[in-house]
């Protein structure tokens, strides 16, 4: 097989994609591509097939037609042990964190490295409580179990289980929802070190345009079955739809878009900390 | 992917450690030289990190974390700094470099854990009692004030529960109880039989069918059957909020889940108790027809009629409704203790059946003393 640089292949292409519930088609002719290192934004009203495309990507679920290829590779042609490596480079942090409730942060961490890695307890015991502080989560959270986190703490704590791996590609379902504007904002800053440290592309289904607007360098919107427009934001923001007017021109974006250097910028992070006090 | 495995250079100048770094520094590679590195940390005396990271071609979060460990000694290490790498090795460096470990996992001596659990096991089990016998007085103070106002019984979900529990346990009642019966009729055959007084089998069937086994067998099996998809209901309802909802709105829980549920109880149980009669017996007819002792339908139910009083039924049939109100109040009571995760709703499911299962068979005990003294 050619074997492209890798530096250069995206992570994920899809073509084509169709996707059918019955007689309902959600995704018609679906095309979409994440380059490395990228952090993507994806959008949509509610309904309009965000995870689905999400939970598609991530192979939870086949496509009624279309091809996907990961690293230049298509879904199709991996063998078992590809498509074990493969999933082992995507890791994914669920809307509600899906954390095992039965076991402690620790050990939901551990988990993955248990299945995949043959290293001594100790060692992981170590690497699980890294991640653990690499999220901002104080030490003592590892002992603790999911039903004694707060919302943000769960989401952090999903996502570290989610980086347990070392995984290339991050996908965030709603990461910042249900959190204050603190947290939210708290975590936004925490994904754009992270992929700086860890070298990660990122998919993120949000809602939030302050997200957006902090930390995503194209935005995909999908409208009318397909990806209508993927660009950087101010490009996105004029694209004439009905749908995407109104949602780049509501008041909420407006005020979004108002907040003092917003794109890619720690200070806002730092003037909303003072904003509120801290 | 062929990979070099991790490889690293340690020096010591003064007080100064010098770490070369070569190769992959990943979890599949670093894992193998995490315990020689430590060691080789552990036996030099320094008070300085330098990093060189020219050689790496890979670096994970584990290759980094292991690389770090001579700085996150902190009382021996006072500085470190870093040579060469990429700008995102060299944050993934600092990050493991200053990152803090958690609490130990919690201690676990045997002989205190055990103590421990025994003691709340204890506590639990008074608290348990307690809170049942609390959720029965409130229960029969609804119940009453429901049969007063008739107004206020739903009948709607009361239908619908009666054919979750009811109807859709038919079948399955009625077959065990067949089966049973005609194991009781085998027995008889075989025992009494050798006897030469086989046809006293048709009497073993009918008194143990009707007296004890049909009310006992279909109250175990509702107890399996509906006390634990109440609690499974309940509880799910009550993860989602569901119940607090109801609250807010002004439904009283009681009125709306609890009642309906033994009502239909209250209702179906008997039936079934008695299905499960009929069909009790007829699989002894039916054994005791074809099997050698050859005794005819017709001579069996002459037989039954004469030999069995009809007090057996009705000693059957009081108890049903008993069974009936402490299934539902257990179910229903263990579905609204549930809380918020996952392995409570499990538990509690778990702790409806054997409760359930429990109260069916002390009760009917309690009942066997009872008619005895009574001469019944």
């Amino acid at each position: 097989m050619d074997a492209p640089d890798p530096k250069h292949t995206p992570p994920i292409s899809a073509t084509g994609i169709l996707t059918q519930f019955g007689p309902n088609i959600i995704h018609e002719n679906l095309d979409f591509e994440i380059n490395r290192g990228e952090v993507v934004g994806l959008v949509g009203g509610s309904g309009s097939g965000k995870t689905v495309l999400m939970n598609t990507l991530l192979g939870l679920k086949e496509p009624e037609a279309g091809e996907l290829r990961y690293f230049g590779k298509r879904r199709a042609d991996l063998n078992a042990d590809e498509e074990m490596s493969l999933k082992n480079d995507m890791g994914v942090l669920f809307q509600g964190g899906a954390l095992f409730s039965s076991l402690t942060v620790r050990q939901n961490i551990m988990v993955p490295l248990i299945e995949h890695h043959d290293m001594s307890q100790d060692l992981m015991r170590e690497l699980a409580d890294m991640k653990i502080h690499m999220v901002g989560l104080p030490p003592e959270s590892a002992i603790l179990y999911p039903a004694d986190l707060s919302g943000g703490m769960k989401k952090r704590a999903g996502l570290a289980r989610s980086l347990a791996l070392d995984p290339q590609i991050l996908f965030l379902d709603e990461p910042t929802a249900g959190l204050d504007p603190i947290g939210a904002h708290a975590f936004d800053t925490l994904i754009l070190k992270l992929r700086e440290a860890m070298d990660l592309t990122v998919l993120m289904v949000t809602h939030d345009l302050d997200s957006l607007y902090a930390i995503c360098d194209r935005v995909a919107v999908l409208v009318d079955k397909h990806i209508a427009v993927y660009d950087s934001l101010d490009v996105v923001a004029k694209y004439d739809h009905p749908w995407v007017q109104e949602y780049f021109g509501g008041p909420r974006s407006r005020a979004a878009m108002a907040t003092p250097g917003h794109k890619k910028s720690m200070k806002g992070a730092a003037s909303m900390r003072a904003a509120a006090g801290l | 992917m062929l990979s070099t495995p991790a490889i690293y250079d340690v020096s010591l100048q003064g007080t100064r450690l010098i770490v070369k770094a070569h190769g992959h520094w990943t979890v599949e590679t670093a894992a193998s030289v995490f315990e020689r590195l430590d060691a080789d940390y552990d036996a030099l005396n320094y008070e300085s990190v330098e990093y060189h990271l020219q050689g790496v071609e890979a670096l994970d979060t584990a290759g980094a974390y292991i690389l770090t460990k001579a700085v996150r000694v902190a009382d021996v290490c006072k500085s470190w700094e870093l040579i060469g790498g990429t700008p995102s090795q060299q944050t993934l460096l600092s990050v493991a470099a200053d990152c803090q470990m958690g609490d130990p996992p919690r201690s676990k001596h045997q002989w205190i854990e055990t103590l421990d659990r025994l003691g709340r096991a204890t506590v639990r089990f008074a608290d348990e009692t307690f809170a049942t016998l609390s959720f029965i007085g409130q229960f029969f103070v609804m119940f009453f004030g429901v049969l007063i106002r008739p107004k206020r019984m739903r009948l709607k979900s009361i239908i619908a529960l009666m054919e979750e529990v009811g109807l859709d346990a038919a079948p399955i009642v009625a077959v065990l109880a067949f089966a049973i019966g005609a194991v009781i009729a085998y027995m008889g055959a075989n025992l009494l039989g050798a006897l030469g007084f086989s046809v006293f089998m048709v009497d073993l069937v009918g008194i143990s069918m009707l007296r004890e086994l049909a009310g006992v067998i279909t109250a175990i099996l509702i107890a399996g059957r509906s006390a634990s998809a109440f609690t499974a209901q309940i509880g799910a309802m009550k993860m989602r909020q569901e119940i607090d909802a109801m609250t807010v709105m002004g439904l009283d829980t009681f009125e709306t889940l609890v009642i309906p549920r033994a009502i239909a109880c209250l209702l179906t149980l008997p039936i079934l108790t008695f299905l499960a009669m009929i069909s009790g017996i007829l699989g002894g007819l039916i054994v005791a027809w074809v099997t050698e002792t050859q005794i005819s339908p017709f001579l069996f139910l002459s037989r039954l009629q004469e030999m069995v009083d009809i007090k057996h039924f009705w000693v059957g049939m009081v108890k049903a409704p008993f069974f009936a109100i402490v299934i539902a109040i257990i179910g229903c009571r263990q579905g609204l203790a549930v809380s918020g995760s996952v392995d409570s709703l499990g538990s509690r499911v778990t702790t409806a059946v054997v409760q359930a299962i429990f109260a069916v068979i002390l009760i009917d005990a309690l009942f066997a003393i009872l008619f005895y003294q009574l001469g019944v």
